[in-house]
């Protein structure tokens, strides 16, 4: 079998990626080259000239006790996300694996929230859990919590993780599925007949045979948490109240857009990119291997 | 230590199919059993019934006493070897072993002496440390075994254990399951479709064929009178010749000899022998030679019959309608085209009634 193909024209085959190539350099390279140098930059009050600053733009960001708070909540936020949507999902996944009537639509029904968009899944939620007009908020106070997310902080995050946490589980859910089948049968009645009851099987069969779908969906989770949250904050609360809801990726945007600040968001945005790549490069390095036990 | 006995087991699923339609069976304590049958005939399930891994839907399972039809798969006190071995992949080969040691909260002092007296008979001492994955399939089946027999269980249940393995090796374990079960004198019920294995490994055989025993019995016993013509094509390799009575050619030799009511004939392919002679009692066919298989210690010969038309009841293994096979010893063997003549005597004759379901004894 000759594995390489053959083309009449050497200039074809460059041809042929051109295109591709063309997307890659304009809408990935050309803005983060951008955001590089615009990092270095430091724009007047008015945006009419920018100086050469060097590493002032990150060297300020780091003496900013706000980009740190931002820091330590992003990493609390993926944590939380990560550990309640995995969590729940592998719950679904371990009662979804179950041979049981009408599995088949269930299991269908699961899927489904990961096709609705971060933003509408923010408004959902609004509206279940809006002070005013949510209809679960009714009921919150009914139990005697006073629930107001609007001005409570630590009740907006609770917000943004659950709403986050709900739209990641069903990806989540689809893995461990896919990762449950994949484990032979006969190797969860061997240990039944080795006298394992359900909990114990589960830790010390399934959990261990799943641990590279762990692994995997922790790393995803993580960077779904860190980047593909905007939306979620964005629709339901703004970053507020104050900065309580503030992460990473929604400072770049309140920094750059709304608070002019173009440097210190193009510098944010630098130190972004380089935690994409950090993960990316464990998810490589780790989840590629497909044995890990 | 425990006789297993069934009584009566049925198993229907939810959609109404019949798996299993009452089926009775005794096993004396320390026997090996053998349930053998063609793919789908129910074998595997009920063994996963004694297991306790599928529910039984009428009649009884007993273990030792015992009816265990609700009783947990791990509070049965049997252990089972699987197919595919079943191994835990994430755990070493000590660990695999030591599992359901551990989950019955036993001293490891006692896990250890165990696995290691586990280890030494059946040779993985030095394999230990290893996981499932660096193991040949060999190696895998005898963890297997030894996850089996460190527990010391009442029964061993074995679903088809051989069919990964190579021809070899599957000659060799069955030997060293044999051994093996002889020297823990524990009950067994193995399950196999390979009827060499059942017939060379069984105290006790099930033939068993669309969820229904169809005979049940010593391994020889069955060879030499198969209760049905499903168990005479069955067991035995190549499977018995079978044809109809009906032919005045052959109806005419088994005149007289109280066979007149018999449908249809069963011969061994080794009753035959190639000769001029008609027997005084017996049967003689003529033949044209088709085909020459020659093993080395035996060869076999397949001849066509003139006129043969049809078929007697369907089995598996059955050969072509008018198609007969005949083992010779030796290597010497008729040309390709010859005709010949075979002969059976009287006594090697097996005759069955038309539908082939119950067997007659002139």
């Amino acid at each position: 079998m000759q594995k390489q193909a053959i083309f009449q024209s050497k200039l074809l085959p460059y041809a042929l990626v051109a295109p591709q190539l063309a997307i890659v350099l304009i809408f990935f390279y050309w803005p983060a080259l951008q955001a590089v140098i615009q990092s270095f930059l430091l724009q007047d009050a008015f945006g009419l000239s920018s100086t050469f600053v060097w590493f002032d733009n990150y060297i300020e960001l780091f003496k900013d006790p706000a980009y740190f708070e931002a820091i330590v909540r992003t990493f609390f936020f993926s944590f939380a996300i990560a550990v309640s949507s995995l969590s729940f999902a592998l719950l679904l996944a371990v009662m979804a694996d179950k041979p049981l009537r009408g599995s088949m639509l269930y299991r269908t029904l699961l899927i489904w929230p990961y096709a609705v968009a971060p933003p509408v899944v923010g408004v959902l939620w609004i509206f279940m859990l809006h002070p005013s007009l949510g209809v679960l908020s009714r009921y919150l106070r009914a139990m005697g919590i006073d629930w107001n997310p609007l001005l409570d902080g630590n009740q907006a995050a609770a917000l943004v993780i659950l709403a986050a946490a709900w739209k990641q589980i069903s990806y989540n859910f689809l893995f461990f599925l896919a990762g449950l089948q994949a484990i032979p049968r006969s190797v969860f009645e061997a240990a039944a007949i080795d006298g394992a009851r359900p909990m114990r099987r589960f830790w010390t069969v399934t959990f261990p045979l799943l641990s590279p779908t762990i692994f995997f969906l922790l790393v995803v989770n993580i960077v779904y948490a860190f980047f593909d949250t905007f939306g979620i904050i964005d629709t339901m609360t703004r970053g507020g109240p104050g900065t309580s809801t503030v992460t990473l990726v929604y400072k770049v945007y309140t920094d750059g857009l709304l608070g002019g600040n173009l440097g210190s968001s193009a510098a944010q945005s630098v130190i972004l990119m380089i935690m994409v790549i950090v993960l990316t490069g464990i998810q490589f390095r780790f989840v590629e291997r497909k044995v890990t036990y | 230590m425990a006789n297993v006995t069934l009584r009566n087991v049925r198993k229907t699923y939810t959609g109404g199919f019949e798996a299993i339609k009452g089926v009775n069976v005794d096993v004396a304590d320390g026997q090996f059993c053998v349930l053998v049958g063609p793919s789908g005939c129910g074998k595997s399930t009920l063994l996963r019934m004694v297991a306790g891994l599928e529910t039984v839907t009428g009649g009884e399972i007993d273990i030792g006493g015992r009816v265990v039809n609700q009783v947990e798969p791990a509070d049965r006190d049997i252990a089972m070897v699987f197919q595919n071995y079943a191994l835990y992949p994430h755990m070493s080969v000590y660990n695999n072993m030591a599992y359901g040691l551990r989950n019955r909260g036993m001293a490891e002092a006692e896990i250890k002496t165990r696995v290691e007296e586990a280890a030494r008979v059946l040779e993985l001492s030095s394999m230990l440390e290893r996981k499932p994955r660096q193991l040949s399939g060999g190696q895998r089946q005898r963890v297997a075994m030894g996850r089996a027999i460190v527990r010391q269980p009442k029964v061993f249940l074995f679903d088809e254990p051989l069919s990964n393995l190579d021809a070899k090796l599957r000659i060799a374990m069955r030997v060293e399951i044999r051994k093996l079960q002889r020297r823990l004198n524990t009950t067994s019920i193995y399950v196999t479709h390979d009827q060499l294995e059942a017939m060379t490994l069984a105290d006790i055989l099930v033939v068993m064929n669309g969820g229904q025993v169809e005979q049940v019995g010593n391994p020889l016993a069955i060879y030499e009178k198969p209760a049905t013509t499903f168990v005479a094509s069955f067991i035995g390799a190549p499977p018995m010749n079978l044809m109809s009575t009906r032919p005045e050619e052959i109806r005419s030799q088994l005149a007289g000899s109280g066979a007149a009511d018999a449908g249809i004939l069963g011969i061994r392919p080794e009753d035959f022998v190639i000769t001029d002679q008609t027997p005084d009692s017996g049967v003689a066919l003529p033949l044209t030679v088709e085909a020459i298989e020659r093993v080395g210690a035996e060869t076999f010969v397949y001849g066509s019959r003139q006129h043969d038309e049809q078929r007697v009841a369907a089995t598996p293994g059955e050969l072509p309608p008018g198609e007969v096979i005949v083992r010779i010893p030796g290597t010497e063997a008729p040309a390709i085209g010859q005709k010949i003549r075979v002969a059976a005597v009287r006594q090697k004759l097996h005759l069955f009634s038309g539908d082939g379901r119950t067997r007659i004894e002139a």
